[in-house]
């Protein structure tokens, strides 16, 4: 089974480009599943059972969404591999631009939107940095000119990445996108022992562990405070 | 290269400073060290704090300084030809020509019904198809099948499009947006270009607007025009495609001018007589296949002309509008 774990700022595309690129493996016979990984909601699930591919959600809730992926993950690939399928997705929401939820041997992808203001790519950090491709979508509705000031951005922060131009709506470039996300040659049936390709944050501190209370004697373990300059 | 000194590598290849910059990497005092001395000296509680990955960077910046050499080598135009061979219709039927070429400077536009396979034709164009798209086309670029590299790289981008809906998002001035175009494609004088751009633009466009105006508060026709003089003149892509582009309040005639006066090759779907009859060919979409070609005769180009007079007519009449005159008869007569 191929394993491809999409990530990117909400409201990017995400799902609009899945779901375009669905469409064209369903056209080269491919079985696709998706899981979707979110904080508090998600309609996505919804979208992927109408375009009839078996679909997962899963809620992170209380705790860090990322933790919450990097805790699951082997249990999806579990899932897909019991679907019997060629080809399993992952789409989750990169909310604090700190982490990300990619592997080291698992195709990568980071969605970011030519709307999002050409100082989004220097902002998004992991995510964006050590993606293997950046798929970068509604540049129907911006010009040539912020495309090309956009797209030189991403390839500043990482010259590495296949960069590809995809409409969510028209669904241009999908095609040529799934031809790149599919892999004759990979064939994962399990994540154990695999590493994250960038580390979580290692501190916790009073609110991780559930202090509501404000002020300086409520905070134990890893505190951080801003610099004032004096 | 990596041996060198920051300042040296700033010197030899300014653009790294963008590198720099995106990365979130502040050289300020590390001038005189080598970049890999820079990096031994940052400390990991500030790095684990930015996010930053330091094992990756030395090979990113030396991939990064490639791929911006091979771009600012290669950005010239050189291509001289375009080579549609042919593929098949929906159905699967062969499509009826063996290939069409097109060479630069010319202009070839694309008609048939809605959904028909226009945008897919610019798309096959776009990704440089070697029979492995839908329609199983091949895309040749001087008579030769398209680097793969035109496919991925950022830089290296064999097609420009020309937006359907041309809005502008930015917040700065039509000049500064210019500039901010030309330092992503590293031109050395910035300052001329934008004067340039600027100028063509406002021969397109219906209402002048100056260098100061911000780009979110041009009008339709002006973000237009301020968008074809800007791919015609900064973008570095050799082919533009335009689907569907909406047309009011620009020049057309003009406007498709200055795109093949910089050696462009224009290719676009449109429904629009006027536009279709100034192209040099048509291609006939039916069915998704390539269904006739055909050259744009003297009689069509004798048409054209009687056209742009009532596309002209129409033009006068809304300049009036706005200048807030009574519409009369005199609209007809010059
Ligand atoms: N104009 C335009 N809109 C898009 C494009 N891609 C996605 N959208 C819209 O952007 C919104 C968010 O897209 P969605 O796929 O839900 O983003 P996600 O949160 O990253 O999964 C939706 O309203 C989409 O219709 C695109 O290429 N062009
Ligand atoms: N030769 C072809 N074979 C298979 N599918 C095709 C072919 N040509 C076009 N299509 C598909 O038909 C649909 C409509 O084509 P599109 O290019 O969007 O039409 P238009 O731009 O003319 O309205 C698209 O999904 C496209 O991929
Ligand atoms: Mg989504
Ligand atoms: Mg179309």
């Amino acid at each position: 089974m191929n394993l491809i774990i999409v990530s990117g700022p909400p409201s990017s595309g995400k799902t609009s480009i899945i779901l375009k690129a669905i469409k064209a493996f369903k056209n080269q016979g491919r079985s696709v599943g998706v899981v979707k990984f979110d904080c508090l909601y998600t309609d996505d699930d919804k979208l992927y059972e109408q375009s009839g591919v078996p679909v997962k959600k899963g809620l992170s809730g209380a705790l860090c969404p990322d933790h919450f992926f990097a805790s699951n993950i082997e249990d999806v690939v579990k899932w897909g591999e019991k679907n019997n399928l060629d080809l399993l997705i992952t789409e989750s929401a990169g909310l604090c631009n700190r982490c990300s939820p990619y592997l080291a041997d698992v195709k990568g992808i980071c969605v970011i939107d030519n709307l999002s203001g050409i100082n989004t790519p220097k902002k998004i950090g992991p995510m964006l940095k050590s993606a293997d491709i950046v798929v970068i979508t509604k540049g129907d509705i911006v010009s040539q000119a912020e495309r090309e000031v956009f797209s030189a951005r991403v390839s500043a922060v990482n010259p590495k990445a296949m960069v590809l131009h995809v409409n969510g709506l028209s669904g241009q470039g999908a095609y040529e996108l799934s031809q790149l996300l599919y892999d004759e040659n990979q064939n994962i049936t399990s994540v154990q022992g695999m590493k994250l390709r960038f580390p979580m944050p290692s501190a916790m501190c009073s609110y991780c562990l559930g202090e509501t209370r404000i002020g300086e004697s409520y905070q134990l373990g890893n505190t951080k405070k801003m610099d004032w300059g004096d | 290269m990596l041996e060198l000194s920051i300042k040296e590598l700033v010197k030899k290849y300014p653009f790294v400073i963008e590198f720099f910059e995106q990365n979130r990497l502040d050289i300020k005092g590390f001038e005189e060290k080598s970049f890999e001395e820079f990096l031994s000296c940052l400390d990991e509680d500030e790095l684990e704090d930015k996010a930053i990955d330091i094992r990756g960077l030395k090979n990113e910046l030396l991939s990064y300084i490639e791929q911006m050499k091979e771009f600012l080598g290669i950005s010239d135009g050189q291509v001289n030809s375009l080579t549609i061979l042919s593929g098949k219709y929906k159905d699967g039927k062969a499509e009826p020509f063996e290939k069409l070429e097109i060479r630069k400077s010319e202009i070839i536009s694309i008609v048939g019904p809605t959904g028909s396979g226009k945008s897919r034709l610019l798309a096959d164009i776009e990704w440089a198809a070697q029979g492995d798209t839908p329609t199983g086309r091949t895309i040749l670029i001087n008579n030769k099948p398209a680097d793969p590299k035109w496919r991925y790289s950022p830089n290296n981008k064999l097609v420009a499009q020309l937006s359907q809906n041309m809005n502008f998002v930015m917040d700065v001035s039509a000049g500064e947006f210019i500039k901010l175009h030309a330092q992503s494609r590293m031109i050395s004088d910035p300052e001329k270009i934008s004067q340039e751009i600027l100028q063509a633009a406002n021969k397109l466009a219906g209402e002048s607007f100056s260098s100061d105006t911000p780009i979110t508060g041009l009008s339709g026709g002006q973000s237009r025009a301020l968008m074809i003089a800007d791919t015609a003149i900064l973008s570095a892509s050799p082919i533009v495609l335009i689907d569907e582009i909406e047309n009011a309040g620009i020049d057309r005639k003009k406007a498709l001018k200055l795109l093949v006066s910089k050696d462009k090759i224009v290719l676009m779907a449109t429904h629009d007589p006027l536009l279709a009859l100034m192209a040099d060919k048509r291609i006939v979409i039916k069915n998704g296949g390539i269904h006739k070609i055909i050259t744009t005769t003297k009689e069509e180009k004798e048409l054209c002309i009687k056209l742009e007079k009532v596309d002209s007519v129409m033009q006068r009449a809304r300049q009036s509008l706005r200048m807030g005159n009574a519409l009369n008869d005199e609209v007809f007569f010059e």
